[in-house]
Order: C-alpha cells, then sequence, then structure tokens
C-alpha cells in the first residue's frame, strides 16, 4: 500500500489534455473522484474506472482526486494520473 | 413505425398531421397544386409607407395563432426579427408560430417572448446555443420542424407552411416595395431564402434603413409581392452580416481531410470540363478550394457553374474564369457580396430554385459535386448535422439534405475524433440526410466510399488515396476512444426532422 503524501497535479486544461489533482485522504475512506468532462454520457464511467485502476495500479486504496477532463485519451488519463501520483509520494 | 432509414416515428405526433414516414429520397410524389397569396389590391395613390413596425403589425391583421416568417441572410448581424416580436409582444399576439428560415445566436434575445407564449411553435432550418437549447426542451406547444432549405421552399409552396405575415430585412427598398439586397448599409447579397416567402405569404412587410428614390434596382422582390414599407434607423449590423476576408484553415488535420476531399474530386470521373461544384461553410470544405483551384489550373479544367451559400474561394473561381456562372442564395462574406452586385455572371436565386425538390428541378439536380460538413456519420453513411454528442439541438439543415441528394458525388468531411469523441459511430444520434444519398466519408484517417457506389470504388482504385471501408474508419476511432456510450432519451418528441420531400426521417426526443 501506497500513501499519497502531499496533494499534487498533472497536466492541462489543454483540449484533449487532462488535469489531475490527487489529495491524500484519511485511511479507509477509499477513492473518491470528482470528474467534470465534456463527455460525461459517453465516457464518465470509464474514466472514473481508469483514474482508480491507475491509483491501484500503485497501490494507492485511499484518495480525493479532482479531474478536469479535456476529451483527453485514455493513455493521456493514466500519463496524467501516473505523475500526479509520483509528485504526491515524492 | 419504422421509415425507411430504420428510425422510429410515432404513429401520432402532436401538432404534425399526417405523420408521413420517409421512403427513400425520391420516394413521394407531390399531388395538387401550389399554395398562393390571398388575392389583394392596391389602387393607384396607394401608400404603403408605414411609421412604425407597429403599425404595419396593425396594417397587416396580425392575430393571435398566426404564423410569421423572416429571412436569415443577416445571419448574425439581424436586428429585424428580434424588433419584430419585441413589436408584437407589446401588442399582447400570442400563440404565434415563427418560421424564419434558420434562426442566429443574436436571435436569442426573443427567448424571453418565447418563455411568455408570445411564440409558442417554431418551423426552420435549425438553431444553436440558446435557442437550440429551449427546442430540445419541450417547452413549445408542440414539437420543432426541422426543414432544408429546399424542403422549406418545397413546404411552402405546397401550403404545408402557411406564412400568415412574411418580415423582409430590405438592404435596399423603395417606397413601393421593391427589394435588393446589394446596396445600402445592411448589404447581404442574394435575398434567395426571403423571395419564396415574399411570393407565397398573404401579406409581406420589407423592412428597410436605406429607402432609395422610385424605383429601386436591380429588384430581387418586386413592389407587386409586397404590402408595407417600414423604415428603422438599423435593421442589421454589417460586421455579422457578412465576413470579412476569409483566411484559409492552417490546422494541418482539416488541409489533409481537404486535400483527400480534392484528391477524390480529381479521380471521381466527374473532374472534366462543364463540372459544377457546392463547396460547404466548413473549414476543410472551404480549405478544399485552394487544392480544386490547383488541379484545375494544371488540368487546364473549367466549370459550368458554382452553387449555394456563397463564399470568397467559388468567387475568386468565378472571376479567374474557372467557372463560368454562380448560382447564389445566399452570401457569406464581403467579397460575395460585391460579386453579386458587379459580375453578371453571379446570379441570384431562390430558395426554391436552389433546392426544393417538387417543382420543375432545382439546381442541385444539375450539381455533379458537393462537398459537405458533417457532425457525426455512421456506417450507413447518415449524417447528423442537427444535433450534438448529447442530443441537443445545435446546428441547422441547411442545404445538407438537398444538395446530397441532388448531386452526383456527395462528399461528406469531418475529423474522425472531435475532443475524445468519434465523428464515425454505429448510429447517428438525428438523422438529416439518410446515407443512400451520401458517396464517400472523408475523416482525416482515411476515407470510405458507400459500397452502393461500386463505380466511384473502381474509379478511386490507383489514386493513392486512403480509401477503406466504413466499418474500418469507425473502428479507427473506437481503438483510440472506446465505444461512446449512447445518449439516453426519453419518449418525449422535442422536434421533428422532415426530409426535403415532407416526409420525417428522424424525430429529436428529449434528452434524459
Amino acid at each position: 500500500m501506497t500513501k499519497l503524501l502531499r496533494t499534487a497535479q498533472a497536466g492541462t486544461v489543454e483540449s484533449t489534455d487532462i488535469l489531475i489533482t490527487v489529495a491524500p485522504a484519511e485511511d479507509g475512506t477509499g477513492v473518491r473522484i470528482e470528474l467534470s468532462t465534456p463527455t460525461l454520457a459517453q465516457y464518465g464511467e470509464h474514466i472514473k474506472s481508469l483514474i482508480a485502476k491507475t491509483l491501484s495500479s500503485y497501490g494507492i486504496e485511499d484518495a480525493v482526486v479532482n479531474a478536469n477532463d479535456k476529451g483527453a485519451l485514455d493513455y493521456t488519463i493514466e500519463a496524467r494520473v501516473t505523475t500526479a501520483v509520483a509528485r504526491a509520494t515524492r | 413505425m419504422i421509415n425507411a432509414v430504420g428510425r422510429l416515428i410515432p404513429d401520432a405526433i402532436k401538432g404534425i398531421a399526417p405523420v408521413r414516414p420517409y421512403a427513400g429520397p425520391f420516394a413521394a410524389v407531390p399531388a395538387g397544386r401550389t399554395a398562393g397569396p390571398k388575392l389583394r389590391a392596391n389602387n393607384p395613390g396607394s401608400d404603403k409607407l408605414m411609421k412604425s413596425i407597429d403599425q404595419a403589425i396593425e396594417a397587416a391583421g396580425l392575430r393571435d395563432g398566426m404564423t410569421i416568417s423572416f429571412h436569415h441572410h443577416f445571419r448574425n448581424g439581424d436586428f429585424v426579427l428580434n424588433q419584430v416580436v419585441e413589436a408584437i409582444a407589446r401588442r399582447k399576439i400570442t400563440g404565434l408560430t415563427l418560421a424564419p428560415s434558420s434562426l442566429n445566436d443574436i436571435n436569442d434575445a426573443i427567448l424571453p417572448h418565447i418563455e411568455a407564449g408570445v411564440i409558442t411553435a417554431i418551423e426552420t432550418s435549425g438553431a444553436r446555443g440558446k435557442l437550440g437549447k429551449l427546442l430540445t426542451s419541450g417547452k413549445l406547444a408542440k414539437p420543432a420542424v426541422i426543414r432544408s432549405h429546399g424542403g422549406r421552399a418545397r413546404a411552402i409552396e405546397a401550403g404545408e407552411l402557411k406564412i400568415d405575415v412574411a418580415f423582409i430585412g430590405a438592404p435596399c427598398c423603395d417606397h413601393y416595395g421593391n427589394i435588393n439586397g446589394i446596396e445600402g448599409r445592411s448589404a447581404c447579397g442574394s435575398m434567395g431564402y426571403a423571395m419564396v416567402d415574399a411570393a407565397f405569404a398573404d401579406k409581406v412587410v420589407a423592412i428597410t434603413d436605406n429607402l432609395v428614390p422610385y424605383p429601386a434596382t436591380p429588384i430581387s422582390i418586386p413592389q407587386t409581392q409586397v404590402d408595407f414599407v417600414v423604415i428603422l434607423d438599423s435593421i442589421g449590423d454589417p460586421a455579422g452580416i457578412a465576413s470579412g476576408a476569409l483566411r484559409i484553415s492552417r490546422n494541418p488535420r482539416e488541409l489533409l481531410i481537404a486535400e483527400y476531399a480534392a484528391g477524390i474530386i480529381e479521380h471521381s470521373g466527374y473532374f472534366r470540363n462543364g463540372y459544377s461544384l457546392q463547396l460547404g461553410s466548413g473549414g476543410a470544405s472551404l480549405a478544399a478550394a485552394r487544392f480544386i483551384k490547383e488541379k484545375m489550373l494544371a488540368r487546364g479544367i473549367t466549370g459550368s457553374f458554382g452553387l449555394g451559400g456563397i463564399t470568397a474561394p467559388m468567387v475568386e473561381m468565378l472571376e479567374q474564369g474557372l467557372f463560368q456562372t454562380v448560382f447564389d442564395v445566399q452570401d457569406f462574406d464581403v467579397s460575395s457580396i460585391q460579386s453579386l452586385k458587379n459580375n453578371p455572371r453571379h446570379v441570384e436565386v431562390s430558395a426554391s430554385y436552389y433546392a426544393n425538390p417538387h417543382n420543375g428541378g432545382p439546381a442541385v439536380n444539375n450539381l455533379d459535386v458537393v462537398i459537405l460538413s458533417a457532425t457525426e456519420v455512421d456506417v450507413d453513411f447518415n449524417v447528423n448535422v442537427i444535433t450534438d454528442s448529447n442530443g441537443v439541438i445545435m446546428g441547422a439543415s441547411g442545404g445538407h439534405s438537398d444538395t446530397a441528394a441532388g448531386a452526383r458525388l456527395a462528399i461528406v468531411v469531418a475529423p474522425l475524433l472531435r475532443g475524445r469523441l468519434p465523428m464515425v459511430i454505429d448510429r447517428v444520434h438525428t438523422i438529416v440526410t439518410p446515407g443512400e444519398t451520401v458517396d464517400v466519408v472523408v475523416t482525416e484517417r482515411g476515407l470510405a466510399v458507400n459500397p452502393r457506389r461500386t463505380d466511384l470504388i473502381g474509379n478511386l482504385k490507383g489514386s493513392g488515396l486512403p480509401v477503406m471501408s466504413i466499418e474500418e474508419l469507425r473502428q479507427i476511432a473506437y481503438d483510440l476512444a472506446g465505444r461512446p456510450a449512447e445518449i439516453r432519451v426519453s419518449d418525449e418528441v422535442v422536434a421533428v426532422v422532415e426530409y426535403r420531400d415532407g416526409t420525417i426521417i428522424d424525430v429529436v426526443r428529449k434528452p434524459l
């Protein structure tokens, strides 16, 4: 299990990018994701689960995530989450 | 009932009778005679000049429940529609049907009057922004009716859209109602859409900010069709009516799509002396003009006519002798308006001449090639240009289905993805143009030819163009973005999309 030590960001709000902010959360509170995206109806659930899956791949079980999406594709989302986690655990 | 493009159309739709399902692009056979305005007389010495819009409304006999019309040549610089609706609201007239040839963002100003019940029904080509949201909200007394430009002309001439009072913004007008669109500070160029309204409305009110000594010539709309003339300080904002010099796109994706579109034309079998062309007003379509021009010059090809909403690239080709004639139903920029004014080979035509399927034959029937933009295309080649990815009305039918049906080669251009959203999908949310009339879909990743067009598939072999199946295009998009979940809608029909022949090709249901 990995713990987030501080709030950290990665990404931008340019078209087809996503701005990910991750922050530490109390143990046992799980991953909470606040997502804003122009494709909420089409991909909202998918994006949330991709963020959760990426976090869990780094052993993060508790986090507060804010995702401001501008139409990013999956590999962009994974890359931004990865970088945000690296910054928050450094 | 399920119509010929597989859409479920309710057997009964409030305010729409009869409900005729779409049966194929040329299946509907018209019967009967054209409608016409009431007979009226203006004796010698009569005075058509009114002191105000209010006085004209009263003189025209406008009452609750009637239908009023406008033309959208002033685009986002239009002051006429808003001012007339405000005057009508002041006079406490309610329950009107608003039937403009289209709506622009500037017309958002009438929203309070729709909320207040001055206008309770809308029949038009489309709407964006707040008006588009309103049309999708189901707040009107009956579903909005969406018609193509040709379909609107047909509906008026057939008496299906009966206009009680037409209000016509007149950039140049005399006291007896002769009108043209090429002179004056609010010049808009062609009066093509308004011509049909003027000829078929019971009462016609010309509204001008440029009253000239009798007679105003050239005459686009004649005095014989005009009942009243109102003078205002300003009927439009010139900066909103006509765009300035167009900048050709530098967007590499649009340029690539444009290059492919030009390549398709070159190898299609239609690229020969005397061919004809219509360009859409989207970025890729305009950029294609540059590549087409180069190919025409290189091969020594000259065309017979350019058609449509006219923009500077078409005017340039006319002036360089690459096309003999331009047929013009609407102008988008200053150079097109100037050309209509100065070039005798640049010819103003009505919406009926342009695209009405139920007359002796519209100009779209003579069209070889059209390039059209799209919001979404599906694997059956059906095109949506009216609803956005959330099912909200945000576009206009325009001449899309008219030109696709008429042209020998209808090329639809669209980026494969907009943001994350695939534009080539399983099923478009709303069908405006049936796939049967679409020949090629072009994206930056490749192009797909309608399998019905085996001749075209043969002609494009060896062209070096990235031809693939429409399913392959869709797969590229889905591989990048994933398959989008479908928009969920209620059963409530908020708009009906009429095909150009008056049948219902699709309905817009209220999104959940």
